[in-house]
This record gives C-alpha cells, structure tokens and sequence, in this order.
C-alpha cells in the first residue's frame, strides 16, 4: 500500500494552548467592522434539510445577495449550498450574480454508497450548474484503514469535477476520532486533489471547532510548504456567531497569513452566522444592538 | 520540503487596531518610601532614584534608596517582630494572613497586571495570565502548608530559622516576590525583602496589600535600591538566611560573602536551556513551545529555551516554521493587549543583548529576525534566532537573558544529551518527540532541575523549580520550596 501521508504527528495540549491564546486577541473598531465584513463575504449559506423545498431555496437565494434591506456596502454571501436537486433552482435565483451555487453530492451526508452512485450524483449537480461540490470522505472505510479506497474516491470524483469545478472535501472530522486521525484524513484528501478541506456535514456533533481547524490549516500549510500550492479550507457547522467566526479568522491569519483570507480560500459553512454578523455590523456602526426582528429569516 | 518556494506572508490589509489596557484604575505615588515596620518611612538616607516606563521612558516613580541605618532598622523590626509576634503565632493563625494576602492579590489582579506592564516592560497579556496568576497562586499553595509543617516533615521537628533576606530580579518582579514571601512566611520565619532597582513598583503595591491584610508590623519589611543595598542585607548578621534570585555572577559573589557564616541560602541563578526537537516530534507544536521558551518576557527568563537543538533530518522544515511563526508575532506596545513581544527591561539590558547579537553575526552564525517597525522611544529587540551555531559559539554558551535563540542539530540521542549538558548552567531543558519513551530515557540523562516534555515555561506552585551546577542549588515550590525556610533534624 502506498503510504500517502507524512506520519506527522498532532499534539492535543499544544493545539488546544495555541487555539486559546488566539482567541485572546482582542478585536475593536476598524478591523472588527473589516473581520465582519469579511466573514459576510466568506459565507456558504447554507439549507440541507429533508424539507427543502423549490421556494425555500428561492428565499435563500434572495438573502445571498441582499443581506439586509436597509444596510449598504454589504458584500454578497461566497455561495449557496443546497442538495443536487436543488442546485438547478439556485443557479436560475443567483443567475447575474457572484454567488456562486455550490452542490453537496456522494450520498451526502453519510457517504454510504458505492463509487458509482456517487459519480452519478457528483455529475448531476455539475450538470445542473453547480460551480463547487462537497463531498463526503467514507469515513467507515477510513476507520477500518482502507486509505487507499478513500484516496482513490476522492481522486475519481475530483476527475468527474475537472479544473473547472471546485472540490471541497468534507471530512466529518466529528466522526474521526482523535487529531492524528483528522490529520491524516485531511492529506489523503489534498494529495487526491482537494481544492478545500471541509470539517463537517453539519449533520454531526461537534462540527467544526477552533482546535480541528487549527490541525487543518497546519496540513495545508505543510503543503503548501512542500509545492507551493494552496488549498482552502471550510469550516462548517455550529459556528452561529460573529466573535467566534472572528476567532476564526485571526487562526487563518496568524497560522497561514492574509493570502488565505479570502473567499476564494477559506469559508464558512453556516446557516444562520450572517444575521449574527449584520447585528454586529450594525451595532459597530450606529452604537446599539437591534431587535432580531430586523434581520431576516431566509 | 521546497527551499524555492516563498515563505508565508504575514503582513496584510486587515490589522489588529489597538487595544489598550485602561491605566484610570491605577493608584501610583510620585515617590516610593521603604516599608518597614508596616509603614512606608522616608529613607534614613534621604536618597532617592527613579524608576521608568521601559517601553517610553518617562519616569513613573520615585524610589527611596535603602541606606545602611535603613537596612539596619529593617532587620531589627524584623528581628523584633521574629521573637515577639510572628514566631510566638500559632500556624492556623499565619495561615490566616497569608490566604487573605492572596486573596488581596487576586482582588487587585487588574492594577497589579498594569503596574507590572508599565514598570517592566512586559505585555500585558503575560502580566495578565501569568505574573499575577501565579503570584496569588503561590501564596494560596504555602498558606495551606503553614499548619501542617509536621506532615510535610514527619519526624524532622520543623522549625523556622528567623529573619530571612531575600534579593529578587527584574524579569518576574511580583511573581519573584510571591515565590519569596509565602514560603518564609508560611514556615515561620519574617523577611527582609529587595526588590530589583528597576522594578520596585509591583513589591511596593505588595507592601500596601501587605498592610490592607493587616500582617503584623515588621514581619515583612520591604526595602528598595541598587545592588549596595543588597550586600547590605546579605552582610547584616542578624539575617539568617539568604534567597537570592538572579545572575550567577552576584550569585558568586553572594556566597563568596557568606562563606565561614552560619548563614544558610538558596540560589536560582541563570541558565542556558536547550530546547530537544526529534524528527518525530509534533512540529508545529514544537515551534510554537520553542517560541514561547524564548521569547516569553522577552527572553528575560532564567530558564529560557535559548539553545535549539534540532535533528538534522528535519531542520530545514523546522526553522522554515520557525521564522515563518515568528514573522506573525506582535512586537509594539505593551499595555496593548495583542503585544506578543514588549520592551526590554532597561537600557542596560538592551546594551548587553546587542553585544550578543553582534558577538553572533562576527562568529559568522546566520541572523534572521523579527521584520517590524521599531517605537521610537524605548528599549526593543525583535525576536531573533541565530542559524548555523556551533557549540563553542559564545551564543551557544552564555546567557543572554533576552529574545536571541541559537540554534544547532544534532544526529543521535547521545549527541543531544552530549550538546545539551555541555554547558556551566543546569537549570531546564525541553523535550519534543512523540515517544514517551525517549522523554524518560532523556529525562534521567539531562543535567536541569526542570524538563518539560512537549511543553516549556509551566509554572506550578506544587512543582519545585531550580537548578543544577551554576543554576544555583535549594529549590523553591512544592514541599521542597518549605525546607528551604525550615531547619530540620
């Protein structure tokens, strides 16, 4: 068997004293107003549900690129996640748009499938226009120590997206185990040719933390580090507000620099951050907390 | 590993804005008395010095110069306070006074945490998180031991020894007095305590808590000035016993003066501590404990991690990290609550440290630092590390007691344990490997009165700290930190 990953080991105590003292820094004025702004644009908004319907996504669609109905210079959203069979109805809403429609596929959330079925459901959401497509690692192959399959997995659906469509892979790292476990999930999935490494399905506890992110950044890094090429990262689940996904930033600033600080390399998958983050905004600019009855649910 | 490819960039659009830490609460005089006898007096010898924000340079305070009739009159209220009071007291009643200290420490954390910031250099979020935290800790540890003396030594028939002197550093200021006062106190003894010249401040604040705490007049008695003051202490012959935290020269000098005396001491002395990284170490944690064992405070620590000792197989990555984690610190204000690196202690200081960094780059060993803007005022060095360093490198062999990390590989164990001892100090040292094998194998082999293992500088007021050779000897902390003040049978 190959060996596809560098053995490189995770020390638990140390992420967790590095993850504690960046959430120290102290954020005011002008660059919390940019952090949240930032974080606006870096959203993937997201519904899977079972109860997704045509016009709730229309809805979705409608808050991704009006935020709020009263605040200007709001960027849009990065993008809107939704099911394959969605991912038609979210193309034709964001038509003219920069959001960008992005597809969950291989037998989301679980995974459980065979290879052919997820190529199948990967190739529709392209069909159907999706821009970016997430998909799930076997975590049960993973565990019984068939890396080989789950590299070759995702290699064959990252063929089926071609240069042109963007590969998140979701390794549901709640489901893993332990860091040196996610660590190796998150080189297997990059050298197989992950264009973002994604924590969570969000369908899991915990989804994303400080800590997991922080092992994900340092595999990127050591990547980039090894060929020059960066990788991007999501973050997604259980983020619901703006001084934690502010934390969040300062740990891809301080671990990988302001290059990553951009949608184009790191996002957030969260259903409900953006009106944490408008509230913010909104206090920062005029001094007092709005009722949640200003800010929209779509 | 790549070496074409560009390290990670670290400056960008979206900067932390300031974050000061508030000074409205602190209460400051414009001129320091000595407390002695429970009072603040007007010095015996009418000499003052002042005392300077190292960060700008502008004078906070000023501090009264302890005299020999000064010093004098310290140790008699201590001495009289000894025989009459402090000894006489039943131990729960002590214990008494040293929890309500602690208590008093952590009520006045904040001001505390400024004042030491303001006085020393250091940032705030140390003074913060570790300073003062451990400051009270230390008094909550040994105010439990006070009355259980005969449990800690079964058998031994503890007894307190009687006026101790005691002479602390600049880096530590409040904690080093903490580390001092609880144990003599708890064990019986009353203390004649000098702060370091350019770091009085936070000792005084301790003597106005020591007052609020009502301990009874000339148990503690804290007196101010330069090193002549300190010979003053160590000389008296009514001190019993000398602690001394600080260079190894004075430290010398001390015991050379103590010599043929019935005097007893303890001594935490400097060191040169080396930093153990295996190829199968977790290496970005072992970047960041490299960094935090070097340029905490800094570097202004005893047992600073100022050696690397890298296994050649994984040096390149591992100084690749290095230098990119070092470019993301924050070098700048040190009441700013972001500040990664303040200001060095004193001029003198930042002398001695720019000696060092220019003996290193005419030994021909590599410099890479810290690429940030400097204040204009006040003493700073950015965090740098040397590359290419050899062991008879003189930055490899004497301590700089500032944020310079010289950097060597090694090949085996053997030849780490062979680097890492081959120094006059033995203080620390620090192992990385996922192995726990190997850490105990290097436990037992490496000449420190301190190893961490896959973590640097944690302090413990359980956990006894001091060192081997010219470290010092006496240990302070734990069971071990109370028979420093006792005699034993």
């Amino acid at each position: 068997m190959v060996n596809f990953f560098s053995n490189t080991k995770v020390d638990k105590v140390g992420i967790e004293d590095r993850v504690s003292r960046i959430s120290k820094r102290s954020l005011k004025s002008d660059a919390k107003l940019d952090g949240l702004k930032m974080i606006l644009s870096m959203i993937d908004l997201t519904t899977l549900e079972g109860m997704d319907t045509v016009l709730k996504v229309q809805q979705l669609c409608y808050k991704a690129t009006h935020l709020h109905y009263q605040l200007s210079n709001l960027p849009n959203v990065a993008a809107v996640c939704v099911y394959p069979n969605m991912v038609k109805t979210a193309v034709d809403a964001l038509k003219g748009t920069d959001v960008k429609v992005a597809s969950v596929a291989t037998a989301f959330p679980s995974g459980n499938s065979t290879l052919e079925i997820k190529i199948k459901d990967t190739k529709e959401a392209i069909i159907n226009g999706a821009h970016e497509v997430d998909m799930v690692i076997s975590r049960g192959k993973f565990h019984s120590g068939e890396y080989n399959y789950v590299y070759d997995e995702i290699a064959a659906i990252k063929e089926v997206c071609g240069e042109r469509i963007r590969l998140k892979v979701i390794l549901e790292t709640g489901e893993l185990g332990d860091f040196d476990h996610i660590r190796m999930a998150s080189e297997i999935a990059i050298n197989a040719g992950a264009d973002f490494i994604k924590t969570s399905t969000g369908k899991i506890s915990p989804a994303a933390t400080l800590p997991v992110t922080l092992v994900m950044l340092e595999t990127i890094k050591d990547y980039y580090y090894k060929t020059g090429k960066i990788i991007g990262m999501k973050p997604a689940g259980g983020i619901s507000n703006s001084k934690l996904a502010l934390q969040y930033l300062m740990l891809v600033k301080e671990t990988l620099g302001p290059t990553w600080l951009d949608k184009k390399w790191f996002r957030f998958g969260a259903s409900s951050l953006a009106n944490d983050v408008l509230m913010q905004i909104v206090k920062q600019q005029t001094g007092n907390y709005q009722s949640k009855n200003y800010f929209s649910n779509d | 590993m790549n070496s074409n490819i560009q390290p990670l960039e670290f400056n960008g659009d979206w900067n932390l804005s300031p974050s000061l830490e508030s000074t409205d609460h602190i209460d400051l005089k414009d001129k320091y008395g000595l407390f002695i006898n429970g009072a603040f007096l007007k010095p015996l010898s009418n000499k003052y010095f002042s005392t300077i924000n190292p960060s700008n340079e502008n004078q906070i305070s000023l501090i009264a110069e302890a005299g020999s009739d000064d010093i004098n009159l310290a140790v008699k209220s201590a001495k009289d306070a000894y025989e009459n009071v402090w000894s006489k007291m039943p131990a729960k009643e002590r214990s008494k006074y040293i929890y309500r200290i602690a208590r008093l420490i952590q009520e006045k954390a904040k001001e505390l945490a400024v004042v030491e910031t303001l006085d020393g250099g250091k940032p705030i979020r140390e003074s913060r998180d570790v300073d003062v935290p451990l400051a009270a800790a230390h008094f909550f540890y040994y105010a439990g031991w006070a009355d259980k003396l005969d449990y800690a030594f079964p058998n031994r028939n503890p007894k307190s020894i009687g006026v101790v002197g005691q002479i602390i550093p600049w880096n530590f200021p409040l904690m080093m007095a903490a580390w001092k006062i609880a144990p003599a106190l708890a064990t019986g003894n009353t203390v004649v305590l000098k702060p370091a010249e350019s770091t009085s401040l936070t000792a005084l604040k301790l003597a106005e808590i020591i007052q609020q705490a009502d301990l009874p007049p000339g148990v503690v008695n804290i007196v101010t000035g330069a090193g002549s003051t300190g010979e003053l202490i160590v000389n008296h012959n009514d001190v019993k016993k000398i602690a001394f935290t600080g260079s190894t020269s004075v430290g010398k000098s001390i015991m050379k003066s103590i010599a043929g005396t019935s005097k007893k001491s303890t001594m935490e002395l400097g060191g040169k501590a080396a930093n153990i990284v295996f190829d199968d170490a977790p290496l970005d944690q072992a970047v960041e404990g490299v960094v935090n064992g070097i340029y905490f405070n800094q570097g202004h620590v005893c047992c600073a991690g100022s050696r690397l000792l890298v296994q050649e197989s994984i040096n390149e990555i591992f100084i690749r990290k290095l230098r990119d984690r070092i470019q993301s610190l924050i070098l700048g204000n040190p009441l700013d609550k972001n500040t990664d690196i303040g200001a060095v202690n004193s001029k003198s200081q930042l002398d001695t440290i720019n000696k060092y960094i220019d003996i290193g780059k005419n030994e021909g060993a590599e410099i890479f630092q810290l690429n940030c803007t400097i204040p204009d005022k006040g003493f700073w060095c950015p965090p740098t590390l040397f590359t290419n360093v050899s062991q008879s490198h003189v930055i490899a062999q004497e301590e700089i007691f500032g944020p310079v990390l010289a950097i060597q590989t090694f090949r085996t164990i053997d030849e780490a344990i062979t680097k890492a001892n081959n120094t006059p100090y033995g203080l620390s040292a620090g192992v990385w490997t996922d192995k726990g094998s190997k850490v105990f194998n290097l436990t037992s082999k490496l000449n420190a009165g301190v190893i961490w293992a896959n973590t640097y500088n944690k302090f413990d007021p359980t956990s006894p700290f001091g060192g081997y050779k010219e470290s010092g000897h006496g240990r302070e902390g734990g069971l071990h930190g109370l028979e420093a003040y006792l005699n034993l049978e």
